[in-house]
C-alpha cells in the first residue's frame, strides 16, 4: 500500500544542517496495522508526515497505492490526501470555532458532495466514534479522549484507504488511550482500513501488526 | 462550502473583539464618508428637480474669446442678445432656456433684511425646467415681449416674505426699491441647481443692463433640450456649426470658442477646465486618487490584521491542507471570508451613511439639498466593499496558503 524508497529528510538552517531521516526503507501492505517507535527526535513524526504527503522529502521515493507522488502539483497532492488518507494528530487539531458535526464534515468540503450527504456522512463517522450525542457541540467542550474521537469521525469519513495516526493517545489517559486504541484496531479488522501509528506507548505498539523502531532518523528493527 | 466559511468568518469576528472593533470601524467608517461624498456627488450630477431632463440637454455656459496676438483671453457667460440671436433660432432643439446666473437684491420684511437671489430667464426656461407650480403660472412670451414687472417666486420666498403656506399670487413684492406682481409660485430649488437656482424669476427684459448690452459676453447661459436622447449629437453639431459662422465681435479676436456639452462636463469646466478640455478626465484623476488612499488605510489595516492572525490560524490552515485543501482554495477561502467581513462592515456604514445623511438633510447644511441613498449609490457602495474584501484579502491569503502543513501543524 505505501511503499518507501531510500527516504532522507534534511534541515537546513544558515549554520546547521541536521539529518531526520537517513535511508529509510519500508513497505506498508494494504490492511497492516504499523506502529513506529523510537525515543523524541528520532524522525518518527517527520516520516509520518512525508507518508502522509506533509512534508517533503529531501530524497528518496515514496509511492501510495502504485502512485509515485514525486511529480504531484500541489492541487493533485491536495485531492491524493483527501481520497485516500485521514489523519489523526496528537494535539487533535480540532477547529475550535466550529462545531463538532462541521469539523467531522471538512474532508467532504473538498470533494464534490451535497450538503446533506455531507451531514449524514459526518453524522454516521460520530456514531461509528459513539459521539452521536456531541454533534452541536464545540471542540472546547469536550474531554480530550472526545476530542480525540471526534478527531478519528474526521480522519474517516471520507472513508480513506489509509489512516495516519501521529501518538493518536499521547495526551490520553490510559482509559481514554485504550478506548481510542480500541476504535483503530476495530476500524483496521472491520473496514481493512491501512493504519501507521506513531507512539511511544509500547502497550499500544503491541497490539498492532507490526513495530518498527527508528533511532536517529535510521530505521533500527 | 459558503456556509462554513461564514461561520468561521462570524467565529473569528468574534474571536478578538477589539481588532474586530477597529477593524470595522474602520471600514464602515471610509465607507459612510464615500457613500456619503457619493450620495452628494450623484446629487449633484444626476436629474433631479426642477432639472429633470439632464439626459436630453445640453448646456452651454461660456464663451471663450481670443487675441492671440495680444496674448488677450476674455471668456465668460454670454449676453443674453447673443444667445437670442445665435442660440435661441436652432431648429434641433425642442426648447431653448435662456437665463442668468442669479444676483443678490435687498429687501426688508418687518425691518429684516431678506435677500433674494433674482434669476432673469425667457419663456423657454419653464419649458426645460420642470418647475413644480404651487400657485399660479409662469409669465408668457407676451408678458416678456411688454416688459410686465411680473415674478415667479419660491416656496421658502414666500414664507419668507407673505408669511408661511399665506397666497401670493396677485400679491406685490418689492425689491431693489422696485415693485413687482408674483404670478407664480414653485416649489423651492436646491442652490447646487447650478442652472436653475434662484429665490425670485423674472422676465429678462426686466433687466435694463442686458437690454442695452450687445456684445457677446454677459451674464447668461443656455440650456437646450432635445426632444430625445438621440438627437443629441444632432443638436451639438447644430450648435458648432453655428457657432462658426458667428463673426468675431471685435477685430483684435480672432478666436472664438463656444462650448456645448451634456451637464458633468460642463459642471467640469466651470470648475476644473481649461481652454479645450473640459476637466472630466482631471476630475475623475483626482476621485481616483482621493478613493486609492481613502481605501489604503483601512485596507492596509485590515491586511495588517490579516496577516498577524495567520499564527493564530495556522493549525486550522495545516488541518485544512492535510484534509485536502489545495493552496488556491484556501486563497479563496479567505477571501470570501474577508468580502464577508467587509460587507458587515459595509452595511454598518450604510446605516451609519443614513443617520448622517438624515442630520446633513436635517440641519440643511445646503440650502433645499435633499440628500439620498439611493440605488446607484447602493450599488456603489456595494462594489467598493466588495473590492476593499478582495484588495485586503489576497496578499494575506496568498500568505496563508503557502504555509507548509507540517510547520503550520507545529505551531500550536
Amino acid at each position: 500500500m505505501i511503499q518507501l524508497h531510500q527516504i532522507e529528510k534534511v534541515y537546513r538552517t544558515d549554520t546547521v544542517e541536521t539529518q531526520a531521516l537517513n535511508g529509510i526503507n519500508l513497505a506498508v501492505a494494504k490492511g497492516e496495522f504499523l506502529s513506529i517507535m523510537g525515543p523524541s527526535g528520532c524522525g518518527k513524526s517527520t516520516l509520518l508526515n512525508i507518508m502522509g504527503l506533509l512534508d517533503e522529502p529531501s530524497g528518496g521515493q515514496i509511492s501510495i497505492a502504485g502512485s509515485d507522488t514525486r511529480n504531484l502539483g500541489d492541487k493533485q497532492m491536495a485531492h491524493f490526501r483527501n481520497q485516500r488518507i485521514g489523519f489523526i494528530f496528537q494535539s487533535y487539531h480540532l477547529i475550535n470555532d466550529l462545531r463538532v458535526l462541521d469539523n467531522v464534515e471538512l474532508p467532504l468540503l473538498y470533494r464534490k458532495s451535497a450538503a446533506k450527504e455531507r451531514r449524514e456522512l459526518a453524522a454516521e463517522a460520530l456514531g461509528k466514534v459513539g459521539l452521536s450525542n456531541r454533534m452541536k457541540h464545540f471542540p472546547t467542550q469536550l474531554s480530550g479522549g472526545q476530542k480525540q474521537r471526534v478527531a478519528i469521525a474526521r480522519a474517516i469519513v471520507g472513508r480513506p484507504s489509509i489512516i495516519l495516526a501521529d501518538e493518536p493517545t499521547g495526551n490520553l489517559d490510559s482509559a481514554m488511550g485504550n478506548e481510542v486504541m480500541d476504535i483503530l484496531l476495530r476500524l483496521n479488522k472491520e473496514d481493512g482500513t491501512t493504519i501507521v501509528m506513531v507512539t511511544h506507548d509500547e502497550q499500544m505498539a503491541r497490539k498492532t501488526h507490526r513495530l518498527v523502531r527508528l533511532f536517529d532518523g535510521a530505521q533500527v528493527q | 462550502m459558503l456556509t462554513n466559511y461564514f461561520k468561521i468568518a462570524i467565529a473569528v469576528l468574534k474571536r478578538r473583539k477589539f481588532f474586530t472593533f477597529i477593524s470595522l470601524f474602520g471600514i464602515s467608517f471610509s465607507l459612510t464618508i464615500l457613500m456619503v461624498l457619493t450620495s452628494v456627488s450623484d446629487h449633484l450630477v444626476s436629474s433631479s428637480y426642477p432639472d429633470v431632463n439632464r439626459d436630453r440637454n445640453l448646456y452651454s455656459l461660456q464663451l471663450m474669446l481670443s487675441a492671440p496676438a495680444r496674448q488677450g483671453q476674455n471668456t465668460g457667460p454670454y449676453s443674453y442678445h447673443f444667445l437670442q440671436t445665435y442660440v435661441a433660432p436652432m431648429k434641433t432643439p425642442e426648447a431653448v432656456a435662456i437665463s442668468s446666473f442669479f444676483s443678490p437684491s435687498n429687501t426688508y420684511v418687518n425691518n429684516r433684511k431678506l435677500v433674494i437671489n433674482i434669476k432673469y430667464t425667457n419663456a423657454g426656461f419653464w419649458e426645460v425646467m420642470q418647475f413644480n407650480f404651487l400657485e399660479g403660472k409662469a409669465y408668457s412670451q407676451a408678458q416678456i415681449d411688454a416688459g410686465e414687472r411680473v415674478a415667479v417666486i419660491t416656496e421658502s420666498t414666500r414664507d419668507k416674505y407673505f408669511g408661511q403656506g399665506v397666497t401670493a399670487v396677485g400679491k406685490m413684492l418689492e425689491t431693489d426699491n422696485q415693485q413687482y406682481r408674483v404670478i407664480g409660485v414653485v416649489k423651492s430649488v436646491p442652490v447646487t441647481q447650478l442652472f436653475a437656482y434662484g429665490d425670485m424669476y423674472m422676465p429678462w427684459t426686466l433687466s435694463r443692463q442686458e437690454q442695452e448690452n450687445k456684445g457677446y459676453n454677459g451674464t447668461y447661459l443656455a440650456v437646450m433640450m432635445a426632444r430625445n436622447k438621440t438627437d443629441i449629437p444632432a443638436m451639438k453639431a447644430e450648435f458648432d456649426n453655428i457657432m462658426k459662422r458667428v463673426p468675431m465681435p471685435y477685430k483684435d479676436f480672432t478666436e472664438m470658442k463656444a462650448f456645448t456639452q451634456s451637464y458633468l462636463p460642463t459642471f467640469t469646466r466651470l470648475l476644473l477646465g481649461r481652454d479645450e478640455t473640459d476637466g472630466t478626465a482631471k476630475l475623475y484623476t483626482y476621485m481616483g486618487i482621493f478613493l486609492l488612499f481613502f481605501l489604503l488605510l483601512p485596507t492596509l489595516n485590515l491586511v495588517n490584521l490579516n496577516l498577524s492572525r495567520i499564527l493564530e490560524r495556522a493549525s486550522e490552515i495545516g488541518v485544512r491542507k492535510a484534509f485536502g485543501a489545495s493552496s488556491g482554495t484556501l486563497v479563496v477561502q479567505f477571501i470570501v471570508e474577508n468580502i464577508i467581513l467587509t460587507l458587515i462592515g459595509g452595511l454598518i456604514g450604510i446605516v451609519l451613511s443614513l443617520i448622517v445623511i438624515a442630520l446633513i438633510n436635517q440641519a440643511e447644511l445646503f440650502s433645499h439639498v435633499y440628500l439620498t441613498l439611493n440605488y446607484t449609490v447602493l450599488g456603489i457602495s456595494l462594489v467598493i466593499c466588495i473590492l476593499f474584501g478582495c484588495i485586503s484579502g489576497v496578499y494575506p491569503a496568498w500568505r496563508m496558503s503557502r504555509m507548509q502543513i507540517s510547520k503550520a501543524l507545529k505551531t500550536v
